[in-house]
């Protein structure tokens, strides 16, 4: 498991899974599930019309995943988030089915396009996704105190002089970015699980959010790891283990939740008994 | 020479049949999406599509017939929604999120199955993406049926789910039984959602769920009048874009098609951007006019 090749996956996994820690902290603080599953969505559509064009893959990820995040960052000031989203989200799929239309794609690739291909990544890709990740985490952390305000008291945030929505499209870009590093790697559908269930238990264990950033990203690595080392020993696909994986991470986040609001309520009667 | 019809069009089965199945999955989708909007779920109404489809790739793998699959994916889906899922927004939102992450997971186990046992080809793009072209004559009767099922859901329940879409409080304070309403709309939504996600493609159920019903309720805020528009609109947009679609064989000399789900959701996509210019118009017109008030009055703290 351990052999040259799978080193590989080994090293992209964990970057991927830091930088989807560390952004799906954010994503399930400010509520932005379906954006974030949007995004890499959209994205997908993009690189499926650079293979038409014979243009750089990742070139048409990046430009669909910013088109993305601009589009529902702009169109969502006006209309219903969700609404908008949704709505951009079909457009960019729409636009992909179109490409595809217009050339012979080979059904693997949208395949692993889709789902990812982490076990057959190479070491050239390596360095590249690690500086996105870097970057990506450099803009979280420039953005950081902002993006805790207004996540958490908008409001006040507001009466600070945070512009709220150019936080929410600095944000949206920021996934956008991840997105275009990830996707390669885990697939379009896949970065998603990674930045909800991990962080979404982190949240249910702790407020602060350092600590919760840091927890998420722990969670995020082992589920990675756990799904990369089933993957390996199964041969079934990854995005498998790494869906199934976060869910029982968020499964076990509510568990903890509900177990602590029953004991504190316990707590409380013993004391009001007393 | 080219006519607004081309030749062969009405003669045409499959154009006739995709005609027909394509307005009343339209029509059936417009109205359940109609509560889809006003509840705010349009998320939970596009992740059903992917649990759909794993559904979908379920079925393939044991031999059942896909369209069950497909229903009954987004069955379960939307019963575990909202089984773990929170009165709040957001906790909803994160459930939806892990159902759909989990689902997917499953497609791809389920599609990899069947592309390593079976001797499936094409059959993650077929079930990725669908096509309106494709369908066969034993669909329409299936399509009336679980249509029938979903609107019959709906209508069953329509004054206590119209309550509990427009106002969550006043509802509960009126004793209708919340959870029980949500629970049948969302049985509704899943049967609606998995027939059309099979049926039209991913892409364009959620299109013809979201966008005709956005646009009708930006238009009017009658609900019942907001209804017959979405319908309207839905089965306008998927006629137009069948009639495009098989118009765009004959641009140029590829002979070579453009997917109606672009078409149709193209369409969808200008009309709801073009229902939010009235509002974006006469906001910057108020907001020129109050500048100027502002400026003749010698300036205030107005930015942007």
């Amino acid at each position: 498991m351990f052999a040259g090749f799978m080193l590989n996956a080994w090293a992209i996994a964990t970057v991927v899974a830091v930088v989807g820690g560390v952004v799906g902290f954010f994503v399930v603080l400010r509520g932005a599930a379906f954006a974030a599953h949007a995004i890499p969505k959209g994205a997908f559509a993009g690189a499926a019309g650079a293979n038409l064009l014979g243009v750089n893959t990742l070139l048409g990820l990046a430009v669909f995943s910013l088109l993305a995040a601009l589009g529902i960052g702009s169109l969502g000031r006006r209309g219903r988030h969700d609404v908008v989203t949704a709505l951009a989200l079909v457009m960019m799929l729409a636009l992909g089915a179109l490409f595809l239309s217009r050339s012979t794609e080979y059904e693997p690739e949208i395949f692993s396009l889709l789902f990812g291909e982490v076990l057959g990544v190479s070491v050239t890709e390596i360095l590249p996704v690690a500086a996105l990740g870097l970057a990506c985490l450099a803009g979280v952390a420039f953005l950081y105190r902002p993006l805790v305000y207004s996540s958490v008291v908008p409001e006040v945030a507001e009466a600070r002089g945070v512009r709220r929505q150019r936080v929410e499209i600095a944000f949206l870009l920021v996934i956008a970015l991840a997105t275009a590093m990830t996707v390669p790697v885990v697939g379009a559908l896949l970065i998603f699980s990674l930045m909800i269930g991990p962080p979404a238990a982190a949240r249910s264990f702790t407020d602060r959010p350092p600590v919760a950033i840091a927890l998420s990203v722990v969670l995020a690595l082992v589920t990675v790891w756990a799904a990369i080392a089933s993957s390996y020993l199964t041969n079934w696909p990854v995005g498998f283990f790494v869906g199934s994986f976060s869910a029982c991470c968020y499964g076990a986040g509510r568990a903890w939740a509900s177990w602590r609001r029953r004991a504190v309520g316990d707590a409380d009667r013993r004391l009001l008994a007393a | 020479m080219h006519f607004v019809f081309q030749v062969g069009f009405f003669a045409s089965e499959p154009v006739r049949l995709a005609l027909e199945v394509g307005a009343l999955i339209a029509a059936v989708s417009a109205l359940v999406g109609i509560f889809t909007v006003m509840r705010g779920q349009s998320f939970g109404g596009h992740a059903l599509t992917d649990v759909s489809t794993a559904g979908g790739s379920g079925a393939l793998l044991i031999g059942m017939i896909p369209l069950f699959g497909f229903v009954a994916g987004g069955v379960l889906g939307a019963g575990v929604m909202e089984a773990i899922g929170v009165r709040r927004a957001r906790g909803r939102d994160l459930a939806t999120g892990i159902v759909l992450g989990a689902a997917t997971g499953f497609a791809a186990l389920f599609l990899y199955l069947d592309t390593t046992t079976g001797a499936t080809t094409g059959a993650s793009q077929q079930i990725l993406f669908g096509s309106i072209f494709v369908l066969q004559a034993s669909a329409t009767p299936f399509v009336l049926l679980f249509g029938g099922v979903a609107l019959g859901l709906i209508a069953c329940c329509y004054r206590p789910l119209l309550l509990t879409s427009v106002s969550d409080e006043i509802a509960r304070a009126r004793g209708v039984p919340v959870r029980v309403v949500g629970v049948l709309y969302m049985v509704a939504l899943a049967i609606s959602v998995g027939l059309s996600s099979l049926v039209v493609g991913t892409i364009l159920s959620t299109a013809l769920l979201v966008g005709p019903p956005a646009v009708a309720l930006r238009l009017t805020k009658q609900v019942r009048w907001a209804m017959v528009l979405a319908v309207l609109i839905g089965v306008g947009a998927t006629w137009l874009g069948i009639l495009l679609a098989y118009d765009s064989y004959y641009w140029g000399s590829a002979r070579n098609g453009w997917p109606v789900s672009f078409f149709i959701v193209a369409i969808v996509f200008v009309s709801y951007l073009a229902s939010g210019l009235p509002r974006a118009l006469s906001g910057a017109r108020r907001r020129s006019a109050v500048a100027g008030l502002a400026n003749a009055a010698g300036g205030g703290p107005l930015d942007d």
